[in-house]
């Protein structure tokens, strides 16, 4: 299967099935549809007057040498491999601990509703959270390294147990050599220098909500009481992001129909000073005023574009950022079996509630039919885990003919649940938007391989991070893109 | 070549043999909690 469209004037070629990437001239862009449909000789009489023979003989060459290493017109060989891959053993190797089912936030658009997840609010016991490491540890087989999410609700409302579970996973790691990679989600709001300290010690990453521009943050981010959040926590989050290299963290946000210019929040919080950025579409049920909808897929594309230019325009003066959904790398990344198997919901990745309770992740709390155990009896529900198991790409019918199924590995299990009653179905809001993203995180890869082909002379001087713009004062962020990104795409 | 430019040398075929390892991190444990991105996830071999 192969994939063709044009970006920011480039002419990319993504091979599917070998996640080979072709930036390609405006004749092979021609030639290759034609490839396994045409002879040579109808192909050169097909574009006669534009393109020499010698010119279309040649591309066709290089087309027939990429076919033969199996980077163009690869076959799909990964079927059998995968279902194998996925009838081995499972083990457990990471947790998502709802420490709080409460917040100091009311967020409009929280799946969690308010913290409590259709629920009664309660704070995880030590004990709960002993229990569910141990049995982390009982399950992960031979995987040395485990990951503990602490999550909410509002994980810093529970901070006492956070800290003790972490001394206790750090004794548990040397006795039974494993390696806990422990991490925060959180509002910010009770963030202090003593947590600081505390987080940028234990934790591997930490990830700080923020929605971007104060105005589109407040709306949707506000305290009980109806105010907004901004002023009190994105302080914290520069000092915390600074005081961690501006590694091992995101700053992450949520845009809904409100902030279709979400490229706009993205550039403002690059403009504040963080360097990992997360800015995610928000899943909601249609009949919210905030939801996405189909219809605004279209300006939501477009907006995808428009960041993607600005972020290469950044990128080439120096002032880099990373996006997290435009993260990919064709040169590395993930191997096939990862890419295939998906994000391990149900099965590696399992949500543990204050009380104990096991679901297969965290937007699963809440619902009966997904309560898969519990910290004291174990995996009670084999059924459940086995039906996340057997799901995968080839079980789904929208995803056979999708160029993005290396990419997404499927997609959201809970977003297919909710839209469609049905883990094996997909979103199709998300998977038009999946699309999208994996389109411009390739360009945006591309445009810097092909700036490092072209060689140091061709790249504007590169700024030491001393030389970095000074971060403006907050009130003065206007946290717009450039206007030649906005005009484009 | 001169019509096209590949831009890596590792295909996801080559991935079969030493891939599956598992030691990798959880897609949702990073930045997503709301959707399936995987792609972008690094593997723990190439570190």
């Amino acid at each position: 299967m192969v994939h063709q469209y044009k970006s920011n004037g480039m002419n990319i070629v993504l091979d599917v099935n070998s996640g080979s990437v072709h930036v390609v001239d405006d004749l092979a862009y021609e030639v290759i549809p034609l490839y396994k449909e045409k002879t040579a000789e109808e192909i050169a009489e097909q574009l006669a007057g534009r393109y020499s023979r010698e010119d279309v003989m040649d591309t066709l060459s290089d087309i027939a040498d990429l076919e033969k290493e199996g980077k163009l017109f690869a076959e799909d060989i990964y079927r059998d491999y995968i279902f194998d891959f996925k009838s081995r053993k499972t083990v457990v190797k990471a947790l998502c601990l709802h420490i709080a089912h409460d917040c100091n936030l009311a967020c409009r658009y929280c799946f969690a509703e308010e913290g409590e997840y259709h629920g009664r609010r309660a704070l995880m016991s030590f004990d709960v959270g002993r229990r569910a490491l141990d049995f982390l540890i009982a399950n992960s087989g031979s995987r040395r390294n485990l990951e503990v999410d602490f999550f909410g609700g509002e994980p810093l409302m529970n901070w006492q147990v956070v800290k003790e579970l972490v001394e206790y996973g750090r004794e548990q790691e040397k006795l039974h050599d494993k390696k806990f990679r422990f991490t925060l989600t959180t509002n910010g709001i009770l963030l202090n220098d003593e947590i600081q300290e505390f987080v940028n010690r234990e934790m591997s990453n930490v990830v700080l909500s923020l929605d971007g521009r104060k105005e589109v943050n407040d709306q949707m981010r506000p305290f009980r009481g109806g105010q907004g959040s901004y002023d009190a926590i994105v302080p914290k989050y520069q000092r915390l992001a600074d005081s961690r290299n501006q590694m091992n963290y995101y700053v992450r946000g949520t845009f809904t129909r409100r902030n279709l210019d979400f490229g706009r929040d993205v550039m403002h919080m690059a403009d504040l000073g963080f360097r990992q950025i997360s800015i995610e579409p928000v899943v909601a049920d249609e009949s919210e005023d905030y939801a996405l909808r189909m219809e605004d897929v279209p300006a939501i594309k477009e907006e995808y574009d428009r960041l993607a230019q600005e972020m290469v325009r950044r990128n080439r003066e120096g002032n880099r950022f990373n996006f997290f959904h435009f993260m990919i790398d064709p040169t590395g990344g993930p191997c096939v079996a990862k890419r295939l198997s998906g994000c391990g919901s149900g099965t590696e990745y399992l949500a543990v509630t204050p009380w104990g309770d096991f679901y297969p992740c965290h937007q699963f709390v809440g619902n009966e039919e997904f309560l898969m155990g519990n910290v004291y009896e174990g995996i009670t529900r084999e059924d459940i885990r086995d039906q996340f198991k057997a799901c995968n790409v080839y079980t789904k019918e929208k995803c056979r003919d999708c160029f993005a199924k290396f990419y997404c590995s499927g997609g959201c299990a809970a977003n297919s649940y909710h839209f469609h009653g049905s883990i094996n179905d997909a979103y199709d809001v998300g998977c038009e938007l999946e699309r999208k993203r994996v389109e411009c995180a390739i360009m945006v890869k591309a445009a810097e391989l092909m700036a490092e082909e072209d060689g140091p002379e061709a790249q504007p001087e590169k700024r030491t991070p001393e030389a970095q713009p000074e971060k403006k004062p907050l009130e003065a962020q206007a946290g717009k893109m450039a206007p030649e990104a906005r005009a484009e795409g | 070549m001169k019509h096209i430019k590949t831009l890596n040398t590792q295909t996801l075929c080559n991935t079969m043999k030493k891939g599956g390892c598992g030691e990798c991190q959880t897609s949702c444990q990073s930045a997503c909690k709301t959707s399936c991105t995987v792609g972008n996830q690094s593997c723990e071999n190439n570190k």
